[in-house]
């Protein structure tokens, strides 16, 4: 049907957002032969911070973010060292300018990396700000304020999200810093305050205290809010006796800079209503995101958006109220906020535009890991979702506490290290969600990921072989349900 | 064919014999009286588990309240002449004649499930299940009916397990929570270097976890030098100390046994430290360390005495040599050391020592890691020679010299071409033999119960309930023929034999999709067939096999080689692209494969992998992005930086 209109505009399809989500979609576009454009801004942190081509993931993201996470760990493996008889003397210290040199290298090959796979993909290429002047044309604008008009039959907005500021704290878009930040710091945040209970605050601060910094969370309601409650107040249990302190039941009232440079908080305890203040050198905001449409003029094209979080709404075709008009990634009300999640939205969504495909994307048992110090890899259901969706009465639930093998030599506390199976409870006891804390969080949720696609009941997952030994073995060893109240401490193999 | 047929033939089929008349035997009782139809299932409509479950009940208590119980047709021959030979023996018989109830068929099946015997007659005696007509007449030839119908419980034990490793440890566990009367005995004949070690089996002691510790080590050695490109500073050269690894990895392992012996207690489980060989049926001679002697009875045994290490009988060899049972203890560090063998034990300790700083050399006769995929195992092996592990391909030892004693001392080595007449010779401090490993069961007196081993291998053949070639003897774990040599295998054997033998649990150990991992410095974990395993069996153009190299990110800033880990599954093009082989050569693949594992036993096709959504930044990812197919030809290498 748009076949004729094609020639009358520059493109087939315009991607706005060159992230995770928007590139997947221009390439897989290119790939069945369309003219693609993709125009990409990176609109400088209040700080100042801008980086290249690539989004959110690649560089403020996932990417830096599991690299300094690693670094961290590497810290922590250093100090297993002695025990496995490495004669390495202690403490040993970090050198922060070091490390983000080398995080920074390799974001910056990523961004090189992605603009050479557009030009072979013959995908063009704008680093423009854009704004829709209608419904098929945007005008970008460059660095220089040059502009430029793009018209295009179809449009897919993935221009992701940004880091929240609380605004109306005195002094927070003065001094803080958000994620957006960190990663591009050449010096050491030195004693840092996280505000926020996002699981990007609580990574943040797992792995600035893994490099030795003296962090501080300052939390206002609930951890990990969305995640399984129990799974995420062992996060920051363990997160606790590792050094990372905690100000729990606590909001930030103003930030002030000291005349010797550093940052004073003054903070209010939210049950007595008591102020307390400390010094920091460093604050990092990590309170939610905000999906980056204001400056899109969305209205000039009629795309719809929800009234509360400025999210663009779509349908499960990832359409807009335009017909030709959609959006993926983390711009979208009601996605999940991950990298993979958008990739795959998005090369479903071009190829049933141009591919001739009608899959959709499942958004269900979509896994996800959190990589703080001990990590937390889950997939499917929370335990209270699937009490909230089937009733206590019909689920049930297994758990080990496990202790992995490396930990005994190395005399580490494995107290937070479990696993926990939710399942339906009548038979054949269907697997709802798996939820695992542990090293390699990530490694061992993703086939179990699978498992659960595949429809997988707890009688089969008890039916496959261990892999000895490994910590994802305790998945497949799961016998002690929570109902039965026995103790779920793993001895022996 | 000795056996009637699990289907009741029709009149004038083969085996049949219509004339013959059942219930006949003297002294017999027959539970069906002729002319009256009898139900053993509940009435109604019944087709539901829950009626299978309790005809099985049933049928267990006829086997558990009967001295004998035979299940029959009354037409079978072979029923007959069972139903005589007790008759002869003036020994009364419960029999049902599964021809004469209303839910035979049923019975029938239900019998094959619990026994693995799918014909009739099905004899059992004092609950031990003596099989067939065969099976019976053999069993009273070799005397063991007549003990089978003397012992009436007068055995000291429900249970006797020989071998107090993984498999025998689960296996006596699971019985005693079943209320067993249980004992296990566990000995460990120390190696010919002396090294000994307690409760546990291999696994323990000298296989998995103390490998995985050292392997640990290693890691934390590449983890070192990762470290400073993460930040962290440190100038010196970090060097590693053999006796402090060791003494902590001996500590872990004591606690281990220590956690046995103390879980074996708590379940009221009798442990004895002592050798066990059959003399006689249901009687077993246990000798300790100090050459006493004392004898147990029990109605049925579980041998899982596991396997020792291999030597190569050449001179020098048990004298000089260490194998993998001295390695984890060994009081001072190997130092320069040629490993013999290309086993995944071969493998996995020569990683680990080139992880310390040591000069290793590993010697191979032919192909590494027999039986699994080739083309990881030579990823596995060239990865490992990037790293300082030097390979001798296609040599044999022939004499081990000792040219200085120590700790470690210098031996010599003279090894000789297995294509020609080349002979090399080399000196190390440490000859580590890691060339297979054999079953020790020629001096267990399992000839005089007239339990059959392979007479090459040593391993005692079972069926698939692990029962051996005498009904009340079963064997699991290593010592049992054609199943993986795997922990979690023994456990799990171990465990459902237990289930079986004492509650009423029919499920079988499935060896199907049995996942392993190779915790070389670079791990491969696999499940399914290899690569030539499925051409074998499938077929070439039957197959789509998808792969890929990857560069885990933590490597990047690490510096660590690009193009080196490797991503493949196989999938079978007539069903549904199923993938029927998993493979990946990467960090913590044994962490990665399980949940896979898992999804293949849910019957895991290319288009699941490809429709779940990656955990992002991970290696496990990789499986649901694989595009390109070995049969494309297309490169697969990653392009420099991005």
């Amino acid at each position: 049907l748009e076949d004729h209109l094609t020639g009358q505009r520059d493109y087939d399809l315009l991607v706005i957002g060159g992230g995770s989500g928007g590139l997947a979609c221009a390439k897989e576009a290119a790939q069945l032969g369309r003219k693609v454009a993709v125009v990409d801004y990176v609109e400088p942190s209040p700080q100042g911070t801008r980086w290249g081509l690539g989004g959110t993931c690649v560089n403020v993201g996932c990417i830096p973010k599991k690299l300094m996470h690693q670094a961290a760990l590497l810290g922590g493996l250093i100090q297993d060292a002695p025990h496995y008889g490495w004669e390495v003397a202690q403490p040993v210290p970090h050198d922060w300018r070091k490390m983000a040199e080398a995080v920074q290298n390799h974001v910056k090959s990523l961004n090189w990396g992605h603009r050479v796979q557009l030009q072979d993909r013959k995908v063009k290429y704008f680093n423009i700000k854009a704004s829709f002047v209608d419904e098929h044309t945007v005008c970008g604008v460059a660095k220089g304020g040059k502009e430029i008009l793009l018209s295009a039959d179809h449009i897919i907005i993935a221009t992701g999200g940004r880091p929240r500021y609380p605004t109306h704290i005195e002094g927070a878009l003065e001094y803080g810093i958000t994620s957006d930040d960190i990663f591009w710091l050449k010096e050491s945040p030195g004693k840092t305050l996280v505000v926020g209970a996002s699981y990007v605050a609580l990574e943040c601060a797992g792995f600035l205290t893994g490099i030795g910094l003296d962090t501080t969370v300052m939390i206002r309601s609930i951890p990990l809010r969305g995640f399984d409650q129990q799974m995420s107040s062992m996060v920051i249990e363990h997160m606790a006796s590792h050094g990372t302190q905690f100000l729990r039941g606590c909001a930030p009232s103003r930030v002030r800079r000291l005349p010797d440079g550093h940052l004073q908080v003054t903070w209010e305890d939210c049950t007595t209503g008591k102020e307390d203040t400390g010094t920091f050198d460093t604050v990092l905001w990590a309170i939610g995101r905000v999906p980056d449409t204001r400056s899109l003029n969305l209205e000039k094209a009629g795309v719809d958006t929800s009234p509360d979080t400025q999210k663009i709404l779509v349908d499960s075709r990832e359409g807009t109220s335009v017909p030709h008009i959609y959006a993926i990634g983390d711009v979208v009300e009601g996605r999940p906020e991950l990298t993979p999640t958008a990739i795959m939205a998005g090369r479903l969504l071009v190829q049933r535009l141009f591919g001739g495909s009608s899959d959709l994307m499942d958004y269900d048992n979509v896994p996800t890991t959190v990589f703080t110090p001990l990590e937390y890899g889950c997939v499917g259901l929370s335990e209270e979702e699937a009490v909230a969706r089937h009733g206590q009465e019909h689920v049930e639930v297994y758990h080990a506490h496990y202790k992995p093998l490396e930990f005994t030599v190395a005399g580490r506390d494995a107290s937070q290290c479990y696993v926990k199976m939710v399942c339906l409870r009548e038979p054949p006891q269907l697997v709802l969600g798996l939820h695992f804390l542990g090293p390699n969080a990530g490694e061992v949720t993703q086939g179990f990921a699978l498992g659960i696609k595949c429809g997988a009941s707890y009688a089969q997952v008890m039916r496959t072989v261990g892999i000895h030994p490994t910590c994802s073995e305790e998945v497949v060893k799961l016998r002690i349900s929570k109902r039965s109240g026995l103790d779920p401490t793993v001895t022996g193999c | 064919v000795e056996q009637s047929p699990p289907q009741s033939p029709g009149p004038g089929k083969a085996g049949d014999a219509p004339n013959r008349r059942s219930g006949h035997v003297r002294g017999a009782r027959v539970l069906s009286p002729p002319g009256r139809r009898a139900r053993l299932s509940s009435p109604g409509p019944s087709s539901s588990s829950e009626a299978r479950e309790e005809l099985r009940r049933r049928l267990r208590g006829l086997i558990e309240r009967s001295r004998v119980m035979i299940f029959s047709k009354s037409y079978c021959p072979h029923s007959t002449r069972v139903k005589e030979l007790f008759s002869s023996l003036g020994v009364e018989c419960n029999v049902l004649e599964l021809d004469q109830v209303d839910d035979g068929a049923k019975v029938q099946e239900v019998l094959s499930e619990i026994t693995n015997q799918k014909t009739v007659p099905n004899v059992f005696v004092n609950k031990v299940h003596v099989g067939g007509c065969d099976q019976t007449f053999q069993a009273y030839q070799s005397g063991l009916l007549q003990k089978l119908l003397q012992e009436d419980s007068a055995y000291d034990y429900d249970l006797i397990i020989v071998g107090g490793g993984s498999g025998g440890l689960s296996c006596a566990k699971e019985a005693a929570i079943l209320g067993k009367k249980v004992m296990v005995l566990d000995f460990v004949v120390p190696s010919p270097q002396g090294t000994s070690w307690g409760l546990g089996g291999t696994c323990v002691n000298v296989g998995c976890i103390p490998k995985k510790l050292m392997h640990q080590a290693a890691l934390l050695g590449q983890a070192l030098c990762d470290s400073r490109k993460f930040g962290w500073e440190y100038n010196q050269q970090v060097k590693h100390n053999w006796e402090t690894m060791t003494k902590a990895i001996q500590n872990h392992i004591s606690s281990l046994n220590w956690g046995y012996r103390l879980s074996l207690r708590e379940k009221a489980v009798a442990y004895v430290n002592s050798y066990g060989e059959f003399v006689e049926h249901h009687k077993i001679k246990a000798t300790n360390k100090k050459g006493q002697e004392t004898y147990y009875t029990a109605a049925q045994f579980v041998i899982a005495t596991g396997e020792r290490p291999r030597y190569l009988g050449i001179q020098g060899d048990k004298e000089y040599c260490i194998t993998s049972d001295d390695l984890f203890s060994l009081p001072y560090c190997p130092g320069k050391t040629l490993v013999v063998g290309a086993s995944y034990v071969a493998l996995e300790c020569a990683g680990f020592l080139a992880g310390f700083g040591l000069d290793v050399t590993v010697m191979v006769r032919s192909i590494l890691l027999r039986g699994f995929d080739q083309e990881m195992a030579e990823k596995v092996g060239s990865y490992m020679e990037q790293h300082g592990v030097k390979f001798l391909r296609k040599f044999i030892p022939v004499m081990i010299q000792q040219l200085e004693k120590g700790s470690p001392g210098k031996l010599k080595v003279l090894a000789k071409s297995t294509e020609g007449t080349e002979t090399i010779e080399g000196v190390y401090n440490t000859v580590l033999l890691a060339i297979g490993r054999d079953s020790c069961t020629r001096k267990m007196g399992l000839e005089k119960i007239g339990v059959k081993i392979n007479e090459k291998s040593g391993k005692i053949p079972v069926n698939d309930v692990e029962q051996t070639s005498v009904p009340y003897v079963y064997a699991v774990g290593d010592v049992s023929e054609g199943k993986p040599e795997l922990t979690p295998v023994a456990i799990q054997s171990g465990k459902l034999l237990a289930r079986r033998l004492f509650g009423a649990s029919l499920e079988k150990c499935d060896y199907i999709n049995v996942p392993t991992t190779v915790f070389t410095p670079l791990e491969y974990g696999c499940c399914g067939l290899a690569e030539e395993k499925a051409i074998e069996v499938y077929k070439k153009e039957n197959l789509e096999i998808y792969h890929t190299l990857f560069w885990p990110l933590e490597w990047t800033v690490a510096g660590r080689e690009n193009n080196t880990c490797y991503a493949k599954i196989i999938c079978n093009k007539l069903d549904h692209d199923r993938v029927i082989g998993f493979h990946i050569l990467g960090p913590n693949a044994g962490e990665v494969t399980q949940g896979f594992v898992a999804a293949m036993k849910c019957g895991l096709t290319k288009q699941l992998l490809d429709d779940t959504i990656g955990i992002h930044p991970t290696c496990g990812e990789v499986f649901t992005t694989l595009e390109i197919t070995k049969s494309s030809g297309l490169d697969i290498t990653q392009k420099g930086c991005g």
